[in-house]
């Protein structure tokens, strides 16, 4: 990518500008379709799937080497031929030697993003051969000279208006293209020639099962079918990776590609073809013959299996899981930042949205999935869309700790190294250790505000911050208290006498530092309803630096955390969280950071303050002890971590119990997640992300609370909208009303 | 192993924009006179007892014939109730070429055929699988895309699709 291209907030800003409405707009209808078409299967038999699925991918990446083997055997077997390349050169070399034992002048394409991967366009047609793209939103990218904006919509960043002003620029029709219909058939019309006249079809796999060499398609217009079948010789082109063992397996496949893909319940065509298959040849010289020109020629096939970079991906404990991936790019379209900017933004070479990072970073390297690596803020929305349950921000934080690491340390790392109490490596870029030593900022603040508070939001300061960290002058910062809530809570005599529990509240960065006040309205939330509490003298999670990438620093806090809160567990304490960044890091995050043992215990032990409060209504803790709703209007924005854990409802039924009127958004995220909101490149990216949320809240701000559970959202929203947001344990505080 | 129901197989059919029809096997030649525009080809059925060789459809058809018909007439050995399903066998008659070609695909399916949803017809298609048939088109509708700003039907496959239903002999 030239220096011109590197994502900066002026490229952010013109993507947004000419690309954003139509990549919204389509990607949210994916989006939303997905959602309807899980829905109307069932979430049980879809859950079913997803875990067939994985462990049918999770074996066959096992057993790969196997697989390639009786793949061939079974390719050979039927009369085709197997090749597996090393890398692009290898593979674009064995497909130009084919194209020429066929004495090709053309070739016809059906979409695939292998052959993307390898520019097999570029090296036929630098050997003088027509090369045609016959999807048709891949071919409008080749007529546009464009690289395709999705994995499964190519063009999906151009509007009909667009694609009709290039197709009449570009081929002078006798008639006005004005329309889908009229686009759609003159495209059938053009393309359907150069199908019949091409040697060489070429088309992609979706999977290859090697029991029977049998490869199977998805597609919606027929193209891919008629790639196959009408040139005498075709040619897969597949990453080896998609190799699974049988038919059999194939099963869970066909329920979930296109589902997640498009929320179509079946693609228009599976094909499932065994080549070279029976379909007679057809020889369109002889025109007037009949048995389709009675051909006598033969129908050549060719798998070509591709390499490059996945067998190590396979060796590499936090890449493999991309190896799973079956390209439907939900997690694309689950992605709020992806739904704004789009895959010419959030894509590198060839792979566009959440897994992107993966592949990229595995086929082509870190420097190339670095240009867009930031724009994944860990918000974990894509972690249920995703098909084969791939842990697709976990990887897009392991890539960001390597790229990290592989800077050069520089002048500033002198300057901070002292200063950072991080586990990180020189190199790590400054701003990104500030963003993660954000707990260390809040303990100077907290201890020397309001001074801090004061400094901290004058002009200069901002500035500063602004030239020498990135962050955003137009953002509010936060205000540290003086008296910070384990302050508070230490001073404090336990008024329940009693107790029904007793819990250890987790005292998050935040909530410590920042928002006191939702701290203190848990701990009398949590009185009223019977319970003993206590905050304990416990560090950051270590969301933060995870968050920046820097794994190390992470996974101190983590066993700081596990120190210091399993005692409390081991005596009968329940871990009550408030943020839900932070308890996402104990359920999920933890998992990669301590032994399992430990891991398992503060998963089980810990809870959300709703869903925590919910369990104690359920168990007989009375709600009257508690300020009722009277219909009261609340507009609540969930977290997209508690989401994914799916805690959300906890929060509605708890609020409607009591009496509120709840209106819930739909918005996969509000657009600020931690630090991202901050940074100045991705500012407007973030307030852009950012509209949906408040189109939904502004008409509603008036008359109804605004709650948000996350301390960001609360932050976005602040922004977004003039009354000021609560976190909803705030409404519950028998001392607040 | 559980079959499909006609009806079912129908409903998901209309809420395809595909149309159906249910016949006798006495009435399918008749139906099929119907149902082929002219110029119409066919691939001949993969059945002992229903043959198209009485009807206005041309049998392995020329190049020209193939570029030029309307309708294009194949059988199914198989099709899927809950989804409007029907596979398309890759065979020597050139089914492949006679169901994608022209802008009407008519299917000539038996109703014993039908399977109740994608479960059921993967247990179908293990089976011939076994018996070393191994290339199928499951196809599901007309053919279709989104890419050009709107939804249309029509792509490189069909735009319509007719499904005849050919009831059992008692
Ligand atoms: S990572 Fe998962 S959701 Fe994303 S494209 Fe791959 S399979 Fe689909």
């Amino acid at each position: 990518m030239s220096e011109s291209e590197q994502l900066d907030a002026d490229r952010i800003r013109t993507l947004l500008e000419s690309e954003g409405d139509e990549i919204k707009e389509n990607t949210r209808l994916f989006n939303a379709e997905r959602y309807d078409a899980v829905e109307a299967v069932g979430e049980a038999e879809h859950e079913d799937n997803r875990s067939r699925a994985r462990e049918i991918k999770e074996d066959a990446i096992e057993r790969l080497p196997e697989l390639v083997d009786r793949t061939r055997e079974a390719v050979e077997a039927n009369g085709g031929t197997v090749y597996v390349a090393d890398d692009a050169a290898d593979a674009n070399r064995y497909i130009s030697e084919v194209a020429d034992d066929a004495d090709a002048d053309s070739v016809v394409k059906s979409k695939s993003m292998t052959t993307e991967e390898i520019d097999l366009n570029e090296a036929l047609e630098a050997d003088g051969l027509d090369v045609w793209e016959t999807d048709l939103g891949e071919f409008v990218v080749q007529i546009a000279e464009e690289a395709p904006s999705h994995i499964v919509g190519p063009s999906l960043h151009k509007s009909r208006e667009e694609i009709t002003e290039l197709f009449e620029r570009e081929f002078d029709p006798d008639e006005s293209l004005d329309s889908a219909e009229k686009l759609t058939a003159f495209a059938r019309e053009y393309l359907g020639g150069r199908i019949d006249d091409a040697e060489v079809g070429v088309t992609g796999a979706n999977f290859v099962m090697a029991d029977s060499g049998s490869i199977a398609l998805v597609t919606n217009e027929g193209n891919a079918r008629k790639c196959a079948s009408i040139p005498d010789t075709h040619v897969a082109v597949a990453g080896i990776e998609k190799i699974i063992p049988s038919v059999a397996e194939l099963e869970p496949f066909a329920e979930l590609i296109s589902r997640s893909a498009t929320g179509q319940e079946i693609p228009q065509y599976l094909s499932l073809l065994t080549p070279p298959v029976d379909t007679p040849a057809i020889d369109f010289d002889s025109e007037d013959e009949p048995g389709f020109g009675n051909s006598d020629a033969d129908r050549e096939f060719h798998l070509v299996l591709l390499d490059n970079g996945r067998r190590e991906m396979r060796e590499d404990d936090d890449l493999r899981e991309t190896l799973y991936c079956i390209r439907c790019g939900a997690c694309a379209n689950s992605c709020a930042n992806f739904q704004s900017v789009g895959g010419h933004a959030f894509g590198g070479e060839t792979y566009t949205g959440g897994i992107a990072t993966g592949w990229e970073a595995g086929i082509e390297g870190n420097d190339v999935a670095e240009e867009f690596n930031d724009l994944c803020t860990g918000c974990s929305r894509c972690v249920n869309a995703c098909p084969v349950k791939i842990d697709i921000p976990w990887i897009n934080t392991v890539v960001r700790d390597r790229i990290n690491r592989g800077k050069d340390p520089g002048f500033d790392d002198m300057l901070v190294d002292g200063l950072m109490p991080d586990e990180e490596e020189s190199g790590t870029p400054l701003r990104k250790r500030f963003f993660g030593n954000f707990e260390t900022a809040a303990k100077i603040g907290s201890a020397t505000a309001p001074l801090s508070n004061a400094v901290a939001s004058t002009g200069l300061a901002r500035k500063a911050m602004e030239s020498v960290l990135g962050v955003d002058a137009r953002r509010d910062l936060p205000e540290f208290e003086r008296t910070t809530l384990r302050d508070w809570a230490e001073g404090r005599e336990s008024p329940v006498e009693a107790p029904e529990r007793r819990v250890a509240l987790y005292p998050d960065v935040y909530t410590n530092y920042v928002q006191t006040e939702r701290g203190k309205a848990a701990v009398r939330v949590l009185e009223a309803l019977g319970c003993e509490v206590v905050v304990p003298d416990v560090g950051g999670s270590g969301r933060a630096p995870l968050s920046q990438g820097m794994i190390a620093t992470a996974e101190r806090k983590a066993e700081d955390v596990a120190e210091s809160v399993l005692p409390y567990v081991e005596d009968g304490y329940d871990v009550v969280v408030v943020e839900p960044s932070d308890l996402a890091m104990f359920r999920r995050e933890y998992e990669k950071l301590l032994p399992a043992e430990e891991h398992e215990r503060i998963d089980q032990g810990s809870y959300e303050i709703l869903e925590y409060v919910f369990g104690l209504l359920e168990n007989g803790a009375s709600a009257d002890a508690l300020p009722g709703g009277d219909g009261d209007g609340v507009a609540y924005h969930s977290h997209c971590q508690q989401r994914t854990l799916g805690l959300e409802s906890y929060t509605e039924t708890v609020l409607e119990r009591l009496g509120y009127d709840v209106l819930t958004s739909d918005v996969e995220c509000c657009g600020m997640a931690g630090s991202f909101g901050y940074k100045s490149e991705y500012y407007d990216l973030s307030m852009d992300v950012g509209a949906t949320l408040a189109d939904q809240f502004e008409a509603v701000a008036d008359e109804r609370t605004v709650v948000a559970s996350g301390t960001s959202c609360m932050e976005q929203l602040d922004s977004l909208l003039s009354p000021g947001t609560r976190h909803p344990v705030e409404l519950l505080d028998p001392a607040g009303r | 192993m559980s079959s499909g129901s006609v009806e079912q197989f129908q409903q998901s059919l209309s809420r395809l924009d595909a149309a159906s029809t249910v016949v006798s096997p006495d009435e399918l030649e008749a139906t099929i006179a119907d149902l082929a525009d002219p110029p119409a080809i066919g691939a001949e059925l993969p059945f002992d007892d229903l043959s198209l060789a009485e009807t206005p459809v041309t049998l392995g058809p020329s190049p020209a014939q193939l570029r030029d018909a309307v309708t294009g007439v194949t059988g199914s050995r198989m099709g899927i109730a809950s989804l409007g399903t029907v596979a398309v066998e890759s065979r020597e008659e050139g089914d492949e070429f006679v169901a994608l070609y022209p802008e009407r695909h008519v299917v000539v399916i038996k109703a014993s055929d039908l399977r109740s949803d994608l479960a059921d017809a993967f247990g179908w298609i293990r089976g011939e699988f076994e018996a070393d048939r191994q290339s199928f088109i499951l196809a599901t509708g007309p053919s279709s895309t989104g890419d050009m700003g709107a939804l249309v039907q029509g792509v490189h496959g069909p735009e319509q699709v007719h499904i005849v239903i050919v009831r059992d002999n008692e």
